[in-house]
């Protein structure tokens, strides 16, 4: 009895002062890319193809990078012989609409709230069942960590649920493969209406590296109706609740200053 | 048959393929069973096609020697007789080898799917299914205890917690579990089809991702073949840094593993203090090269990212704030009567069935087997600075836990001593493209155990194989073994003791 009292003082209180504090952010993250397209040289391809997902595209608009499909490995980064594309430690990263993922010269805010008649229902309140889907347990992981004392998920009234009936909403992460395909419909159907999906990592967004492969279906929007996506691989823990609370409201427009100023840095 | 006659190949080497002495089956097959009766364990036996059938490689351990014994041999027709009756622990490879090659292996007692896709060879099939029908997941005869007031508990796929997809089936009479059946492949993403032809760009990316809480230790399994197989050494800071990261994983892991334990008995502080710490540990692999599980460190020729005496100290006053911290939460939990109540004789193995199954890692740690690939095939670090072994022989929960604390002590002295100062110079050679028709074989103690990957290459130097043994592949039969007469309720912290990987297994 005593001895946990006393590793109760030792162990002290260890939750992070987020949001109102910015999380302190390990300086060889590598969050969100910035392209600067201006410095390609004509003709080279180098970040295309070192890409193993083929995230770097040259398009009609002409560079891009799929966020959806990243996985931040900097593969395209070391092809580079200009420096056109770096990473930054921006840990921001979610989007409400797919095509909002593919980043350009410019950098946005990108993830939107919900419609006040899904906020006036979740806002406060939000119960999620997770499902892996083929996921290597990286994201599965990251999710979990959200539970722990220095995120603890439940002072903002988000919690996991262990049964779809009970459920607002699905967190799929892995890329759906065809043997879990079935079951994560049936999970889906199982929570009441209205609900809310968020895929989470470059499987659940587009498969990620698995993507093609025909024991899988390139991500949970093949399955089911996506409402946000959180890209990384697996994305860090910050990204992810940074992901669900801006889709909740939850930060204020302190987030989008903190955002524009980031992307100066 | 005697065992000359196999090629003695240390961990993390190549040599060409015409070196591989090719046997007849039956000398084959008598090379496996007699090696298993003389502590060679089955470290890999896998099925590759060829021109006359199938060909059949094995790769034996032999922990005393500190060498791999190797052989293949060709398969002309569709069948085989089962060495499993012989052999237990080959009992997953045949099944493996009889799902992907359409072969059967006559006599195997437990003759079923392990992943539930089709036969990578058209017209072959080990269950006669005909081509155009799709395996359906988890449809398979298990077994059934029959009688009055017997019942069935199906769990799975989708479980309560934030975990991976697989199917329980639980013969039970009351609370009374009489048997545990395990069907997996819900992972089953199509990897090792995909590093046929490679290295290709998404190589090292499938290495971090086969089981991504342990991709440090796959993706360095990966690399020591890519060296050994391209003629060239890893930088020796690299191999130092490697050791850091993967001390690093096994400590977090451990860490996890241990308040999830304790949270499944609902002894919350441990829980709660071990899954702040757990994070904390990886925060250091995100020091060390920004991403929590180690992704992108580690490279063929060495590692991707250096540290400075700063980023050194940074790690330094990060691991004794760690160290102190989950001494003081993990001996709560030796000093609590009541959890200790549900650890003790709960899920034990008996150490002959441990062996017979060929366990790894902590699993069979915790059963008394001496057996750690850092001990017993060292490579990198490990050839230069030991780490003690860790067993206990008890064989249950208690031990599973025990052996996972001994080892945080041991990787936290390890990476203290570390951290003090590293072989200087470059953190990475070049690495030429792999040799032509070469066989390699690469040997890794995960946090589960031993990781085993086999490359085999073509005549333009490409993989015409490349097999992948996760640590879990092994060990999930331990943990039906372990609910043999035991309590339904226990199940949980049986799992958990275990922890073993999904994505792993089904690849």
């Amino acid at each position: 009895m005593w001895h946990v009292l006393l590793s109760r003082i030792q162990q002290g209180h260890r939750t992070a002062k987020y949001p109102k504090q910015a999380p302190t952010l390990p300086d060889r993250l590598r969050g969100l890319p910035v392209l600067d397209p201006s410095q390609c040289p004509e003709g080279c391809n180098e970040c295309v193809e070192a890409c193993p997902t083929d995230a770097v595209r040259f398009d009609e608009q002409g560079l891009g990078l799929d966020l959806g499909r990243c996985l931040f490995c900097q593969d395209c980064t070391n092809a580079c012989p200009e420096g056109a594309i770096r990473f930054t430690t921006e840990h921001r990263l979610a989007a409400r609409e797919r095509e909002a993922l593919i980043i350009r010269g410019e950098i946005q805010e990108r993830v939107q709230a919900l419609d006040q008649k899904m906020l006036s229902l979740f806002q406060r309140s939000l119960k999620l069942r997770e499902v892996s889907a083929g996921g290597c347990n990286g994201c599965e992981a990251d999710v979990n960590v959200l539970g722990t004392l220095v995120f603890d998920l439940g002072r903002f009234g988000i919690q996991v649920v262990a049964s779809p009936r009970h459920a607002d909403g699905l967190i799929i992460t892995g890329p759906v493969t065809e043997n879990m395909k079935l079951a994560l419909k049936k999970t889906y159907d199982a929570v009441p209406e209205p609900k809310i999906v968020i895929a989470v990592g470059a499987c659940a967004i587009s498969g990620g590296p698995y993507a093609g492969h025909e024991e899988q279906h390139n991500g949970a929007s093949s399955v089911v109706p996506v409402d946000l996506y959180i890209p990384g691989c697996p994305p860090a823990p910050y990204t992810i609740l940074d992901g669900l609370l801006g889709m909740l409201d939850r930060l204020g427009p302190e987030r989008l200053r903190a955002f524009t100023e980031a992307a100066k840095r | 048959m005697s065992a000359t006659s196999l090629l003695k190949l240390a961990n993390g080497a190549a040599v060409p393929l015409s070196k591989v002495p090719r046997l007849e089956l039956a000398a084959f097959r008598e090379a496996i069973i007699s090696g298993c009766k003389r502590d060679r364990r089955v470290s890999a036996l896998f099925g590759t096609p060829h021109a006359d059938g199938l060909a059949l490689y094995g790769v034996l351990a032999d922990d005393a020697a500190g060498m791999l014994e190797c052989a293949w041999t060709v398969l002309v027709g569709d069948e085989f007789p089962s060495m499993t009756p012989e052999c237990p622990e080959v009992h997953l490879f045949e099944r493996e080898i009889a799902e992907q090659w359409g072969v059967v292996p006559a006599g195997h007692p437990w003759l079923k799917p392990v992943r539930f896709h089709s036969s990578y060879r058209p017209g072959h099939d080990a269950w006669g299914r005909a081509q155009d029908v799709t395996p359906l997941i988890g449809v398979t005869n298990f077994l059934r205890v029959e009688g009055e007031e017997i019942h069935e508990v199906a769990v799975g796929p989708v479980h309560a917690g934030v975990i991976e997809p697989g199917h329980f089936r639980f013969q039970c009479h009351g609370e009374h579990v009489f048997h545990l059946e395990i069907s997996l492949g819900y992972q089953h993403r199509g990897v090792e089809r995909k590093l046929v032809g490679g290295p290709t760009k998404r190589t090292i990316h499938f290495m971090e991702t086969l089981s991504g809480d342990t991709s440090i230790g796959h993706a360095t399994a990966y690399c020591q073949n890519l060296e050994s197989l391209g003629g060239e050494h890893a930088m020796p800071r690299g191999h130092w840094l490697r050791g850091i990261a993967q001390e690093l994983e096994r400590l977090a892991n451990h860490t996890g593993d241990l308040g999830a334990l304790a949270g499944d008995v609902g002894f919350l502080p441990t829980a709660s203090y071990c899954g702040r710490l757990r994070g904390d540990f990886l925060n250091m692999s995100a020091v060390l090269c920004g991403s929590r599980f180690g992704r992108g460190l580690v490279r063929p020729g060495g590692v991707t990212f250096d540290v400075d005496e700063v980023r050194l100290e940074d790690l330094r006053k990060r691991l004794e704030a760690g160290a102190k911290d989950v001494t003081n939460a993990v001996q709560l939990l030796w000093a609590m009567p009541s959890a200790m109540a549900r650890f003790e004789d709960t899920g034990r193995v008996p150490t002959d069935v441990a062996a017979e199954l060929g366990l790894v890692g902590p699993a069979a740690r915790a059963c008394g087997l001496r057996r750690d690939v850092r001990t017993s095939h060292p490579y990198g670090i490990y050839q230069l600075t030991h780490i003690p072994l860790a067993t206990l022989d008890s064989g249950d929960v208690y031990a599973r836990a025990y052996v996972r604390w001994l080892e945080i002590k041991r990787s936290i002295d390890f990476i203290r001593i570390q951290l003090g100062e590293g072989p200087r110079g470059g953190i990475r050679s070049e690495c030429p493209p792999p040799k032509p028709e070469h066989f390699a074989v690469s040997l890794v103690e995960g946090w589960r155990g031993e990781i085993c990957h086999v490359a085999l290459t073509d005549a333009s130097g490409q993989f015409a194989a490349y097999k992948v043994i996760d640590p879990s592949f092994h060990n999930w039969m331990g943990l039906a073994m372990s609910l043999r007469d035991q309590q339904i309720s226990d199940f949980p912290i049986c799992n958990k003791s275990f922890n073993l990987s999904y994505c792993g297994h089904d690849l």
